[in-house]
């Protein structure tokens, strides 16, 4: 017997009695004999939930916890600890697509409030259910701009992240839709690139606020220009940020995109996160993804259901805008717990905390004289900085220290060599911070 | 408390907090220095409530759901089977779930090695090569290998290939993936006994085939008995194999997709493999290769040398389909299920499944339309009732079944049956609890003849009762902003 297999041996042997059968293989009787399977999985014998724990005890001396001051994408942002016993409750965790709203009306209702949460910060009419990661919903985005102007080519910035770019690539590559890159001119857009790129072939134009080096770009005169020629204009925003920054809305967005995990989620090696989508209602029937609305029931009781599901690939099949199916909807219940329980002030001021410790770093790294700034540019709560120091001896020497930061942009690319970032949660304390940039200092 | 009717918003109170943050330390500076034409203008619209209101209003809510553990749930073709407690406690192990993606892979051989070792065990099960954990969820999968598919005959010079041949019976993804993989689908019809029919499988086949999508067992719960034929006519014909693992469960420790001939597939973590379903995702989609296959998988890539564990970015991959590992906590609950099963249990899932399944098709097949006879393999699809002669259809049966405090099976799936119902009960149920289900549709048949209404008024123990789908779609309400405006505009 096995804990996840109840059948005990009367049980068996009662089920083959009423199907008339001597054996469970008698079942498989139309799987040809050639590929039947007969011998044991090559993968490890059964392990006991005390051997188990013993495994991973040995696996976890195998990783290295961190203080944090690593960002682009993935933040090291306070949790409070009611959203893991929120999130953990099995009515939530177990359960399936809410696809019968009558035993469903608790993720139902969350997605609700979590669109609305994503509406309001946004500024956009209508934020779906979720979608996988950040970069995914930026590359669905650009999809949704080819279905809205049905044109084919996309305009990308060349400072959104390169994870961000090198995913959007991939979608419009296989799915057949051109796309040029935006030049960058001192760590932001050059905007007379995107003038003169800007034709009647162009569906949309995505950029990123904060862009990849943590610049905050003033994207004000972008949307007129993009609306001029019947484009959309795509920004992809931290949305932890937006409890500060001006909104997509306010800089003229027909669609915002973007991660979540800077709201209440755990680093836990990237993923899972959460992508989050909102458009203008006009849109909406290109709009990827499950949408939830508000009704009643029978009786006249508040109800919520998914609808405007006629979009969607399990109605529409080959004709429809994009094949995402599950999404990240327990994902959506951390951002709307975390939302619930911080509030506006609570998100201002993880982003003033956030602010004041990034820039507090920042001078004590510039004062070092061991780092300088090709940009001078604003930014929130990362930065990116020029060094001489090679990144093996700064590497080892804050791992030594238990530190990961000053992260290396040159995985990204060439065009990066020399630039190191570095990110500043409200979690990070003024000794953690003082600490790092001994270290930093004693390096050459 | 079921009937507790609040939203958070609707809990507000200005002033109230439900967090603690640390004080500052740096107050030389604010984030009010920034200019003003970057900051914010518009109020947001979000609650002001205490640590102990949110607990509560998100208790309340979730009581309005229906989990694996509150009961039977057998949807077909989505697997609900149990998803054990170990698994939450080893992905709430801090060592794996404070990592940042980008930390140097010496301080991450462990994530490395579970994200590693899980992928060798499930290319051992599928009797594939290689696979990437990276893609987020089944439909994501999906689209992940057809990109490979695409990626082989291109590097191959061969253009023309550009079209997936699809049965009629398929999961809808299968089709919308296709496209939005910029290929073309052909659909063909499926035989008298739902399977793939031979004669028009080979009147599709061309030098512009790319490739077939196959699930197996199909939709219907029957395995394609001639799948050896099938692979053999695609491969003859220049094309790949793509396994749709969405069914994956029945054939556990009985069959693998490699060794049927597949080429490429996916595998619905969150199924198969015991990962929570969390009212629709985090899932996970691992997508497995051949080794011929196997350089075109997504980067970044978990690769081995000796014992040491290093990520890789391929210029031959066929890109990047994520930022980093995909759902890496889903995949290492997943991996702590294989050890928890090991070998010796592995093999039980697909035999246990099967039999329930069989089991129900034979007690229920006296009241429901069984459309096709003989073994089915992890679920059965009858047609409704076997009565014909009244109004109770399947979505009256499903709702009823709400009712007697079990969730309904998958309604209305496959499309070849107009009032299908789709019946998993998985192998994690004990007879007891499927009997009670057998028991619980035969009383709803006898229902449908004696007092049709409770039928076609049920639920009405659930929390909320039938809802208008209508007003939904007709209002566009999305939002607490949205509600606002229409309880103004309503007075």
């Amino acid at each position: 017997m096995f804990k996840y297999f109840p059948h005990t041996k009367a049980d068996v042997e009662s089920m083959l009695k009423t199907l008339n059968i001597s054996s469970i293989d008698e079942l498989f009787k139309d799987v040809p004999e050639s590929v039947i399977f007969n011998s044991d999985y090559d993968v490890p014998s059964y392990l006991s939930e005390t051997e188990l724990r013993n495994h991973f005890a040995e696996l976890s001396k195998k990783n290295q916890e961190l203080t944090l001051f690593s960002g682009l994408g993935i933040y090291d942002h306070y949790q409070p600890a009611v959203i893991d016993a929120l999130t953990s409750r099995q009515e939530f965790m177990t359960s399936y697509t809410p696809y019968q709203p009558e035993i469903s009306q608790g993720t139902l209702q969350y997605i609700f409030e979590y669109q609305s949460m994503i509406q309001t910060l946004t500024g956009l009419e209508v934020s779906n259910a979720s979608m996988y990661d950040g970069a995914t919903s930026a590359a669905e985005a650009c999809f949704m701009a080819c279905g809205v102007t049905r044109r084919n080519k996309m305009l990308i910035s060349s400072t959104l992240n390169p994870n961000t770019i090198n995913t959007i690539k991939t979608y419009l590559n296989f799915k057949g839709i051109e796309y040029d890159f935006i030049n960058e001119n001192q760590g932001e857009i050059d905007i007379e690139d995107l003038k003169q790129k800007l034709d009647k072939d162009i569906a949309g134009v995505i950029v990123q606020n904060p862009n990849f080096y943590g610049i905050i770009e003033d994207y004000s005169n972008f949307s007129e220009l993009i609306k001029t020629n019947k484009s959309m204009f795509i920004i992809s925003a931290d949305i932890s940020t937006l409890g500060v920054l001006k909104s997509p809305k306010e800089d003229g967005a027909d669609i915002a995109c973007g991660d979540c995990q800077s709201l209440g989620m755990p680093t836990a090696f990237g993923g899972p996160t959460l992508g989050y989508l909102a458009t203008e209602k006009a849109y909406v029937r290109k709009m990827p993804g499950r949408i939830c609305g508000y009704t009643h029931d029978l009786e006249g009781r508040r109800a919520f259901v998914l609808t405007l599901q006629a979009r969607e690939q399990h109605i529409r099949r080959s004709k429809a805008n994009s094949n995402i199916c599950s999404n990240q909807s327990l994902m959506a219940l951390y951002v709307t717990v975390y939302l619930s329980l911080m509030g506006r002030n609570g998100l201002k001021e993880v982003n003033n905390l956030s602010y004041q410790g990034a820039h507090y770093l920042y001078d004590q790294l510039i004062k070092t004289g061991k780092f300088s700034d090709p940009f001078n540019k604003p930014f929130l709560k990362e930065f990116t900085l020029l060094t001489n120091i090679s990144k093996d001896t700064m590497q080892t020497a804050l791992l030594e220290n238990g530190i990961f930061g000053g992260v290396n942009l040159d995985i990204f690319g060439d065009k990066y060599e020399g630039l190191v970032n570095f990110s500043v949660t409200e979690k990070r304390t003024k000794n953690e911070i003082d600490n790092l940039v001994k270290v930093l200092e004693g390096l050459s | 408390m079921i009937n507790y009717n609040k939203m958070i918003f609707e809990l507000s109170n200005e002033g109230r907090v439900g967090y603690s943050l640390p004080r500052s330390s740096f107050n030389n500076y604010n984030i009010d220095d920034l200019n003003d034409n970057l900051k914010r203008k518009s109020e947001l619209l979000l609650p002001e409530v205490s640590e102990l209101d949110v607990l509560r209003h998100f208790t309340n809510i979730s009581n309005k759901n229906f989990g694996v553990e509150n009961g039977f749930y057998p949807l077909g073709s989505c697997t609900m089977k149990y998803n054990p407690k170990i698994n939450e406690e080893m992905a709430s192990n801090k060592a794996f779930r404070n990592l940042h993606p980008l930390q140097p892979i010496s301080t991450v051989q462990g994530a490395l090695e579970v994200y590693y070792n899980l992928q060798k065990y499930l290319s051992e099960i599928s009797g594939l090569y290689e696979f990437s954990l990276n893609p987020f969820a089944g439909a994501h999968g999906e689209l992940v290998g057809l990109m490979v598919i695409k990626a082989y005959h291109q590097d191959r010079g061969d253009f023309k290939r550009n079209k997936i041949i699809i049965p009629d019976s398929a999961h809808g993804t299968n089709p919308a993936s296709t496209v939005v993989c910029g290929m073309e689908v052909i659909e063909i019809k499926s035989n008298d006994k739902g399977r793939v029919d031979l004669e028009s499988l080979k009147a599709v086949l061309s030098d512009d085939i790319a490739g077939m999508m196959l699930t197996n067992p199909n939709t219907l719960g029957i395995f394609e008995n001639d799948i050896c034929e099938i692979t053999k006519l695609v491969h003859d014909a220049g094309g790949l194999m793509y396994y749709d693992g969405a069914n994956l469960n029945a054939l556990l420790g009985k069959v693998r997709p490699g060794d049927m001939g597949f080429d490429v597939m996916h595998i619905n973590l969150h199924k198969t493999f015991s990962t929570p379903h969390g009212g629709g995702g985090p899932g996970s989609g691992p997508v497995g290769v051949t080794e011929i296959l196997s350089k075109y998988l997504p980067n970044p890539r978990v690769k081995k040398l000796d014992d040491y564990f290093y990520v890789e970015n391929s210029g031959e991959a066929l890109g990047q389909i994520s930022a980093y590992f995909g759902n890496y906590l889903v995949a290492l609950r997943a991996y702590t299920y294989i050890r928890t099963l090991g070998k010796e249990n592995l093999k039980m899932v697909g035999r246990y499944a099967t039999l329930n399944a069989n089991y129900i098709s034979k007690a229920l097949k006296t009241a429901y339309d069984l459309p096709i006879p003989g073994y089915c393999m992890h679920e059965v699809v009858f047609n409704g009732l076997n009565n014909k002669d009244t109004d109770v259809k399947t979505l009256d049966i499903a709702k009823r079944l709400l009712d007697y405090g079990m969730h309904a099976p998958t309604i209305y799936f496959p499309l070849l049956f107009p009032q299908a119902i789709m019946i998993e009960p998985t192998e994690t149920e004990t007879k007891e609890t499927i009997d009670e289900f057998i028991n619980v549709m035969h009383k709803i048949a006898i229902e449908s003849k004696e007092h049709p209404e409770i039928l076609k008024q049920a639920p009405t123990k659930t929390p909320i009762r039938r809802t208008d789908e209508v007003f939904a779609a007709k209002m566009m309400i999305f939002s607490y902003k949205d509600y606002l405006e229409y309880i103004n505009n309503r007075g």
